[in-house]
């Protein structure tokens, strides 16, 4: 096992017995299940709607290098420099570059979990800048430095009282119980950030090649106010994030909103098609798009699995997966997490070190039925367990498989095996999930059924034929 | 090879690879779902503009937006003096326009107009932003802004209240209508950046509890004149 996975166990076992923690999950997610119902319920198909936005991202990925290549020519032409990364490194560097080329003082960034997955913070914070985050989930995580627990939201796994305890250590704010009052805190501390940086980064949730625009869809204002003030305006968008036409956001916009926070439309969709035009009251001087590969396209390469690019970061799986839910977003260790992280990150970080997160699903597909771009995540799942065995193969579990073969191909062995086992029974109960038991990955948690006393084919045997 | 060149290149080999049906793994007939338009999935409108009016009202009251039917610009007048009295305004932000220009004369308040520029400081000490709008969305009860038609970006987000004036006019059923709306108008001569404000400022990231004025406006108010 290696060093991934045995951080997933131990994490995971932790959580799972923490139930206040999974109880806390339940009740944050209770009120998403029932508006996003609801507002499912106000389309007048959700399941059309689902296969055209399907049908959509399909075509986008299909023709990707036509979209990218449209999207980017029309942004550089209203004056927006856009830079191609081909891995984290280069992204890392070109934003690091941009802030020391302009000597920043101050950035102010908004949500990206693109960003995330480049360890953007803290290439910036090692080359001397302050960047703070400016969306509240994302504020309170970054106080106190851990990663986001949840891809939408970032701090849902606090109550407010640790919040109000964190603000009250990290800004000196008054204890209070009112998340109001929390939010003001934070709103008074931004308001000044805003004003004072010179630099502003946010992500992407669409980019739209038909009139070169990047989509940020948010309920805050804080990117909206990232992306106006600051003179400087860096967004990092994965390749992947293309949609052939504007009007494809009429079906994107409120599918993602209803998906994501049950919500019929987030409070701003916004567009960005440059820096500030002749003519405009305000907006940034310089507007930097990095397009971000980062081994995106090893799993375009991957037919069988390209659609996981589709993929809208909705978050949507995540809230129904039964896993997520009960291991929480942590234990996962990675950028992406529940069901969509453990399909994607074994492309993006390596099959064999996170081959395990496969494992990590009932396969109750769950995530495959909420997905509204109809990704068949549960069947990737199983894929991405395929393609590990292929890579490695498991030769003590073939092993097994083999003895089992060789055992139900003869009826002797078989009874012999059964014999054994009714034998070996009163010796493992003696010994039950302690060390010494054979079954003991097994019965540590859960009970093993009694062998019966006779089997079948005894019965069977000496059944009288009337 | 530039790194445009890299990436493209990696992709199209990628793609060399044919894709699956888009229906590979589904039920459905096989036959391509892909949509003429999208409004036949989408919530449902309404056909007179009066429906549509009154969808939008009960969209934005659901989204804590104030939204008011104007008999004519005397009644703008008086109720944006109203919502002055009762918020203490003591300056707006706005810029010029048709609609803006009457409303803030007779509001006689200290003003900071962002057309062409203006200092950040000064904007977000004022009590409230005045804009027009690009249209108003019945389908999801949004307003449209652009960068020229709104005052630049910053106008509808930094103070604490933005009050929008919309002519009945620029009412449309749904989001594909208003984008198209943008398309033709613009054509292709794009704003640096167009929004749809959906209600006012809001978060639930403790403990997925709404609350108003995250970091944007905390009231949303918009006037419908004829």
């Amino acid at each position: 096992m290696n060093v991934h996975a045995r951080k997933f166990n131990d994490a995971a076992r932790r959580q799972t017995a923490d139930l206040r923690q999974r109880d806390w999950i339940q009740t944050a997610l209770s009120g998403y299940y029932a508006r996003r119902d609801e507002f499912k319920n106000r389309f007048q198909s959700w399941s059309g709607a689902r296969d055209a936005a399907a049908a959509i991202k399909w075509e986008a990925v299909n023709h990707l290098d036509r979209y990218l290549d449209e999207f980017a020519s029309r942004l550089e032409a209203r004056g927006a420099r856009v830079f191609w990364a081909p891995d984290a490194r280069a992204a890392r560097d070109y934003v690091v570059g941009v802030a020391r080329q302009h000597k920043v003082r101050s950035i102010i960034k908004s949500k990206s979990m693109t960003a995330e997955e480049i360890h953007l913070n803290d290439a910036l914070e090692q080359a001397g800048f302050e960047v703070v985050e400016s969306d509240l989930g994302e504020y309170i995580v970054q106080l106190r430095r851990e990663p986001p627990y949840h891809i939408v939201f970032p701090a849902m796994h606090l109550t407010r009282q640790q919040i109000s305890d964190l603000f009250h250590d990290r800004l000196g704010s008054e204890p209070t119980d009112n998340p109001e009052d929390l939010t003001m805190i934070a709103r008074r501390v931004m308001r000044r950030k805003y004003c004072e940086a010179d630099m502003g980064i946010s992500g992407a949730n669409f980019a739209v090649a038909e009139t070169g625009m990047i989509s940020i869809t948010e309920n805050e204002g804080n990117a909206r106010l990232t992306t106006s003030l600051p003179k400087i305006h860096v967004a990092i968008v994965g390749i992947e994030k293309v949609l052939p036409k504007l009007s494809d956001l009429a079906l994107f916009l409120p599918m993602l909103a209803t998906a994501g926070a049950g919500q019929p439309i987030t409070c701003y969709n916004t567009l960005y098609g440059g820096p500030r035009q002749p003519g405009e009251a305000d907006g940034p001087e310089e507007f930097h798009v990095v397009l971000l590969d980062n081994r995106r396209t090893e799993l375009l390469a991957d037919a069988e699995q390209r659609e996981a690019l589709h993929c809208i970061r909705c978050g949507a799986c995540l809230n129904v997966c039964p896993i997520f839910k009960n291991v929480g977003g942590h234990s996962y260790g990675t950028t992406y997490q529940g069901p969509i992280g453990s399909v994607i990150t074994p492309h993006l970080r390596g099959l064999l070190d996170w081959k395990h997160l496969s494992q990590a699903s009932s396969l109750c597909g769950a995530c495959t039925e909420t997905c509204p771009v109809k990704i068949n995540l549960h069947h990737h799942l199983l894929h991405n367990r395929r393609n590990a065995v292929r890579a490695r193969p498991a030769r003590l579990e073939k092993l097994l498989q083999a003895g089992f073969v060789f055992m139900m191909c003869r009826p002797q062995v078989y009874e012999w095996v059964g014999w054994m086992g009714r034998l070996a029974q009163p010796l493992q109960r003696l010994v039950r999930g302690t060390i010494l038991d054979p079954l003991r990955a097994w019965t540590r948690t859960r009970s093993f059924p009694p062998l019966a006393e006779k089997s079948f084919r005894q019965l069977w045997q000496e059944r009288k034929i009337p | 090879m530039t790194n445009r060149e890299i990436v493209l290149g990696r992709i199209r080999e990628a793609l060399e690879t044919a894709p699956p049906h888009p229906a590979f793994h589904d039920d459905s007939t096989g036959t391509s779902p892909l949509p003429a338009s999208p409004q036949s999935w989408l919530p449902r409108v309404g056909r007179t503009l009066e429906e549509r009016i009154e969808l939008f009202r009960r969209n934005a009251e659901d989204l804590k937006a104030e939204f008011h039917v104007c008999a004519g610009p005397a009644e703008a007048i008086q109720h944006v003096k109203n919502l002055a009295s009762a918020g203490g305004w003591k300056k707006i932000g706005r810029h010029s326009g048709a609609l803006t220009d009457p409303v803030a004369r007779e509001l006689g308040l200290a003003e900071v107009r962002t057309d062409g520029g203006y200092a950040v400081n000064d904007l977000e000490s004022c009590d409230a932003g005045l804009t027009e709008c690009e249209a108003l969305v019945a389908q999801t009860g949004s307003v449209l802004v652009s960068a020229p038609g709104a005052g630049g970006r910053a106008l509808s987000v930094l103070p604490p209240h933005h009050v929008v004036l919309a002519r009945r006019s620029q009412m449309v059923p749904d989001l594909g209508a208003a984008l198209q709306h943008m398309q033709e108008k613009f054509k292709g001569k794009f704003p640096s950046f167009f929004s749809f404000i959906s209600g006012p400022s809001r978060t639930g990231d403790i403990e997925r509890i709404l609350v108003l004025g995250a970091h944007g406006p905390k009231k949303l108010t918009i006037l419908l004149l004829p």
